[in-house]
């Protein structure tokens, strides 16, 4: 229905909407991964976001905005190219899990949910991230790192600041 | 990468394949894969839940409720189409089993669905990921495919004139989704709060249709049970309790894992001879057994079998299966904080007991670990969580009071030493920051 209006999405994220709606018994089924697709595109939620989705969907803003206040992984303002996300919880925290999100902030230069002046690298400190036998553990976007120490740390950031960092989407 | 580790008192039934290329669906064919559902299509529901039912097998996602009757009780005539949901939202702190199972044995997953879904009489199951698990989406994603391409979903499966497809999805954060009335709201596309029970979603789930919702570990165990034997399977555990689990052990271990040891394995020798013992020859202070929702036991507690049931005449639970280990280092007060701000973080919100009762948990503690309590803040605490017990729709109150409950109780010691401005007393690495937002 959308593709033959004008889109906010690519081509192929266009299309890829167009499918997943019909893959369900509703349309709505849909919402979650749409709008985790749609942030990993557009870098946020967007009101331009809130809106293509709901019309997409056939249900309105108002019901797009109280799901998306819902889930920890959805935002309304940009990150960094680069989001590095520390767990801090127990398991990573008894194998120096502070310490990894502190030398983050040092070496980053920014607190929990800010964003560097570049733009490049924004951090969290985020609830377990599924990754407790291999603590400390973070993510950069969706990209996993684990049994961490401040040394390797470095190396990763540094990696990611030369454009050699791992990139899932 | 996860790292894969080994001991010689696991018994490699659910893990069998990691690490052996599987997630190549010919590789996967090669080590007896898909043959089980093709058992189960030709001998039937009533053999697959009868074969269930024998193998002992209760639901690893932290319950314990037996599968074959979870399956049972979903009516066989149903004006509504029913499903089969695979709960995979994995967000237990302590718990990576499932991420190991999607990496390494994904078509183990897709077979035990298509399996639950023959028994129930699904046409459809939905594989339902956490939102920080693209990696092992794109895994599942092209696992899925693989099977479709082969003709093993899709229209007329393996000849049997029966139609079956899998959807798989990941959600986007949120603990609470991981209940599974919640993960319904979901997978709907609303937010994850829970819905009063009953009905129960064997009756009322998904869509309004009779649903069956497993946790990863408990349908990838499906197919394995229908090759050995209901009965095989549950001679490999303890009375009551079926076949094997995946335990992870993380914290304070020489060598953390996930290690696959039989029911009512003891918990003392999993920590001490599987996992090495507490690193860098520290004393043990405490277990977190079954993930993080689960009472703390004592150093000198241990010494019980992990099951369901002898875990819980121990005073605490299964759970999870998450084994986390502190050594005499940790301040006890913090890590109960620490766990308390997990659970007021994601409380949904949706029943008063929860949102109130974890933000005032955490308000209480976290004044308490920095001095600023009084004697009795104690036993607040504890009064606070015990009156959240059992108030809510979903269990998320009591995940959250229970814990809490286990500290006060077990180290109060440490929780009296905080009192009248001192604040905590031990010397500890772990720095504090801002509280998460």
């Amino acid at each position: 229905m959308a593709t033959e209006k004008t889109t906010i999405f690519s081509p192929e994220l266009a299309a890829r909407f167009d499918k997943l709606v019909t893959l369900y018994p509703v349309r709505r089924s849909a919402l979650v991964p749409m709008l985790l697709y749609a942030q990993d595109e557009v870098g946020y939620i967007s009101t331009a976001v809130i809106a293509e989705v709901a019309e997409r969907i056939g249900i309105r803003e108002n019901d797009v905005q109280s799901v998306l206040s819902y889930y920890s992984m959805l935002r309304t303002k940009p990150a960094g190219k680069y989001n590095v996300q520390v767990c801090t919880n127990i398991s990573c925290m008894v194998c120096d899990g502070y310490k990894i999100l502190e030398h983050c902030k040092k070496r980053l230069g920014i607190g929990h949910k800010e964003v560097t002046s570049d733009g490049l690298f924004s951090l969290e400190e985020v609830e377990c991230i599924g990754a407790c036998c291999w603590a400390p553990a973070i993510q950069i976007n969706y990209d996993f790192y684990d049994e961490l120490t401040p040394e390797k740390m470095d190396q990763i950031l540094d990696d990611y600041k030369a454009g050699r960092g791992k990139e899932t989407v | 990468m996860p790292r894969l580790v080994s001991h010689p008192d696991e018994v490699k039934i659910i893990s069998r394949r990691f690490g052996l290329g599987a997630t190549d669906i010919g590789k996967y064919i090669e080590l007896d894969g898909y043959k089980a559902v093709q058992a189960a299509i030709s001998k039937g529901p009533e053999w697959i839940i009868s074969e269930m039912k024998a193998s002992g097998l209760r639901g690893r996602g932290g319950a314990g409720f037996p599968t074959g009757m979870k399956w049972s009780f979903v009516p066989k005539q149903s004006e509504k189409a029913k499903y089969v949901l695979v709960n995979g939202d994995e967000s237990e702190p302590g718990t990576c089993k499932d991420h190991l199972i999607f990496l390494y044995d994904p078509h183990a997953v897709i077979e035990g669905t298509m399996i639950a879904g023959i028994a129930i009489g699904a046409k459809m199951g939905f594989i339902y990921l956490r939102g920080e698990y693209r990696y092992l989406l794109k895994i599942m994603e092209k696992a899925v495919a693989d099977a479709y391409a082969k003709g093993f979903l899709g229209k007329n499966i393996f000849g049997s004139g029966v139609d079956f497809d899998i959807v798989t999805q990941t959600g986007a954060g949120a603990y609470e989704v991981g209940e599974e009335s919640a993960l319904m709201e979901s997978l709907e596309g609303k937010r994850g709060v829970p819905r009063i029970k009953p009905p129960f979603p064997a009756v009322v789930g998904l869509y309004g249709g009779p649903t069956v919702i497993n946790n990863v570990e408990t349908i990838a165990s499906v197919p394995h049970i229908l090759l050995m034997s209901g009965e095989a399977y549950a001679k490999v555990g303890s009375e009551r309790n079926g076949g094997t689990r995946l335990f992870g052990i993380s914290g304070h271990v020489e060598r953390p894992g996930v290690y696959e040891l039989p029911m009512g394995y003891n918990l003392k020798k999993a920590i001490y001879d599987v996992a090495g013992g507490v690193r860098g020859g520290k004393k043990l202070k405490a277990v977190v057994p079954g993930g993080s929702s689960t009472p703390v036991l004592t150093a000198d507690e241990i010494d019980v079998g992990l099951d369901f049931d002898q875990m819980g005449k121990a005073g605490t639970m299964l759970g999870s299966g998450g084994i986390v280990v502190l050594d005499e280092t940790v301040c006890m007060v913090e890590f109960a904080l620490r766990t308390i701000k997990f659970y007021q973080h994601e409380s949904c919100g949706w029943c008063i007991p929860c949102r109130e009762g974890t933000d005032w948990l955490k308000k209480s503690i976290t004044r308490l670990h920095e001095g600023g309590a009084v004697d009795k803040d104690i036993d607040n605490i504890r009064y606070l969580a015990e009156n959240m017990l059992g108030r809510t729709f979903c269990p998320l109150g009591d995940a959250a009071a229970m814990p809490t409950i286990g500290f006060v109780q077990k180290f109060r010691k440490e929780f009296e030493d905080h009192l009248n401005g001192r604040g905590c007393p031990y010397k500890h690495s772990l720095e504090r920051e801002e509280a998460l937002v």
